[in-house]
């Protein structure tokens, strides 16, 4: 690891001012991420300011019946907490699935957010990675990428977006607020990632100056009846091969509202707006289920080792839905 | 350089420590409590787990800085030979190891987990989130440990061995009133 200068934040003004006058610097939350991209020589910052005792950690009832998530919030206290438990057990389940009861203590929201893909080569300082080193190619196509994406992908990069509890807030119609000297805005969480295109170095819609403060969720009845469903080569303690997150209502045998999003598969946390056009207004049949699957899944590009995903992502929607309709929600 | 308070097991010490040093590092190296292990260094296996403020976390992934002046707990302040701790007896009685080498912290992972589930956390496998309780089944303590990699696969003696001080706990926690635990 190379010489960094440690900064302790007090306030979050003082976070502010180091990252927007020092380029080089870098926020460790729980530091489950950066620390180790700091050891393999991918991260290399020259200051690091330690956000983990700002006071954003705090889980708040919004007035208009959604939830307020501050970004230090500890994925383990996000799971546990009894609204999200009751009102988004979508989200718990995300969170519960996603890495081990260790780090889930120290993982907070925003870190989970920020979190660099798992692909092996981007961690691999002698491969060819254009999100690591632009301009160097892309070693997983032609190389393994038995874990790659098939949606949003690039013939730059074909990364997926490691988080698990992303994929069910871009379900939820989560809204992330920024901070920076400049002031305050909010960004929906389904335009926070981008498509890597032909600069998969650049992942989200931030700016280097600016922290991420909080999540909002929105009030969204729907959402009491939803599961996350993960798919992956051991039972636990794994990245997701295949994950879906799913909200659904169904009245008289007929879908009236459905949220859908998918994870493991695509290059950023996908909301699968097409099969929720596709189920809502339809019966709630494996048959209608698969379909709306399908017209999401049209546009994903499948390679030699990767391939499977695609049709494990329509069973596992098609599971996910049909397990909504029999057990109802998770909660 | 900074000046880090450490506070381990009870005992408080001042060192100067390189900002680079994980907190895994610091404890085996710095304070010699050698008990804590180093197996994967990047979060994978469970061997470097400590408790702090009574949590378990990964001291691999945590930078010693950043944890000054927190309550740090790693095995040796568990317990001691002649006076172990529950845990460490219900893994000598049940075979929850070979080596040894993952113990520590398969052992101060079980202390956090435990308390996670009297606290009523939940974990993916619980059928009911919105519950407040959830039984400690065997599929629940191998899910809640999955963090805990054991290379030896002593997963059955591990999972007895939790099994049996949960059930000693279950037992006390009705005996006596709730105050008292
Ligand atoms: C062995 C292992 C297995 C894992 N398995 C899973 C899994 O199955 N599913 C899953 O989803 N995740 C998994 N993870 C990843 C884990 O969830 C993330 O490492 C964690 O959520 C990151 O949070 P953190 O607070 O520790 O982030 P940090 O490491 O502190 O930060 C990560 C990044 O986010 C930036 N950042 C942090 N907070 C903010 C903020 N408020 N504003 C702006 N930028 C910020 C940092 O600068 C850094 O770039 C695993 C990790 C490990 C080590
Ligand atoms: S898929 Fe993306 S992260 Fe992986 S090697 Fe290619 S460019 Fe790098
Ligand atoms: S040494 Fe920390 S998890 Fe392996
Ligand atoms: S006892 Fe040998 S690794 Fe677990």
């Amino acid at each position: 690891m190379r010489p960094f200068t440690y900064l302790s934040a007090p306030d979050v003004t003082t976070a502010l001012r180091a990252i927007a006058t020092e380029p080089g610097a870098r926020l460790l939350a729980g530091g489950t991420n950066l620390v180790d991209l700091m050891r393999q020589d991918v991260e290399r910052p020259t200051t690091v300011v330690d956000i983990s005792t700002l006071p954003l950690d705090e889980v708040q009832e919004l007035p208009a019946g959604g939830l307020r998530i501050g970004a230090l919030v500890r994925n383990s206290r996000l799971a546990a907490h009894p609204a999200v438990r009751s009102r988004y057990p979508v989200l718990s389940q995300a969170v519960l699935s996603g890495a081990s009861g260790q780090l889930r203590n120290m993982a907070t929201v925003g870190g989970n957010l920020l979190q660099r893909t798992r692909c092996p080569y981007f961690a691999d300082g002698t491969a060819a990675c254009n999100k690591r080193d632009p301009g160097s190619g892309c070693a997983a196509i032609g190389g393994f990428h038995r874990g790659s994406a098939v949606l949003g992908t690039s013939e730059h990069c074909i990364a997926t977006h490691p988080s698990d509890m992303a994929v069910a807030l871009v379900a939820l119609d989560a809204v992330v607020e920024v901070q920076s000297l400049r002031g305050t805005r909010r960004i929906p969480l389904a335009e926070l990632h981008v498509l890597p295109g032909d600069t998969p170095d650049v992942e989200t819609a931030l700016d280097p100056d600016e922290l991420v403060t909080a999540v909002e969720l929105p009030a969204l009845p729907v959402a009491a009846s939803s599961r996350y469903r993960k798919v992956r080569d051991r039972a636990s303690f794994a990245f997701a091969l295949v994950s879906v997150a799913a909200a659904m209502e169904v009245a008289d045998g007929t879908v009236t509202a459905a949220r859908l999003a998918l994870g493991g598969v695509a290059a950023r946390p996908w909301r699968a707006h097409l099969a929720e056009r596709a189920l809502v207004g339809a019966p709630a049949t494996e048959e209608d289920f698969r379909r709306a699957a399908t017209a999401e899944l049209a546009t994903a590009v499948g390679r030699p080792q990767n391939a499977f995903k695609i049709e494990l992502a329509r069973r596992t929607v098609v599971a996910t839905l049909h397990q909504l309709t029999t057990e109802g929600g998770a909660a | 350089m900074a000046e880090v308070e450490l506070r381990v097991n009870g005992t408080s010490s001042r060192v100067q420590l390189d900002p680079r040093v994980s907190l895994l590092d610091a404890l085996r190296e710095r304070l010699r409590l050698t008990g804590t292990k180093k197996g994967c260094d990047q979060g994978a296996c469970g061997a470097c787990t400590v408790l702090v403020d009574g949590e378990r976390i990964l001291a691999c992934l945590a930078l010693a800085v950043q944890y000054g002046g927190r309550e740090i707990t790693t095995v040796e302040g568990l317990g001691r030979p002649g006076r172990l701790h529950p845990l460490q007896e219900a893994f000598i009685r049940f075979d929850g190891f070979q080596c040894g080498f993952c113990t520590s912290g398969q052992i101060c992972s079980a202390v956090g987990m435990l308390a996670e589930h009297r606290a009523g956390v939940p974990s993916v496998v619980t059928p009911r989130l919105a519950a407040t309780a959830t039984p400690l089944s065997e599929a629940e303590i191998r899910e809640r440990m999955s963090g805990n990699l054991c290379r030896c696969g002593a997963y059955d003696g591990i999972v007895d061995a939790i099994q049996h001080v949960a059930g000693v706990d279950d037992r006390a926690a009705t005996a006596e009133p709730a105050a008292d635990r």
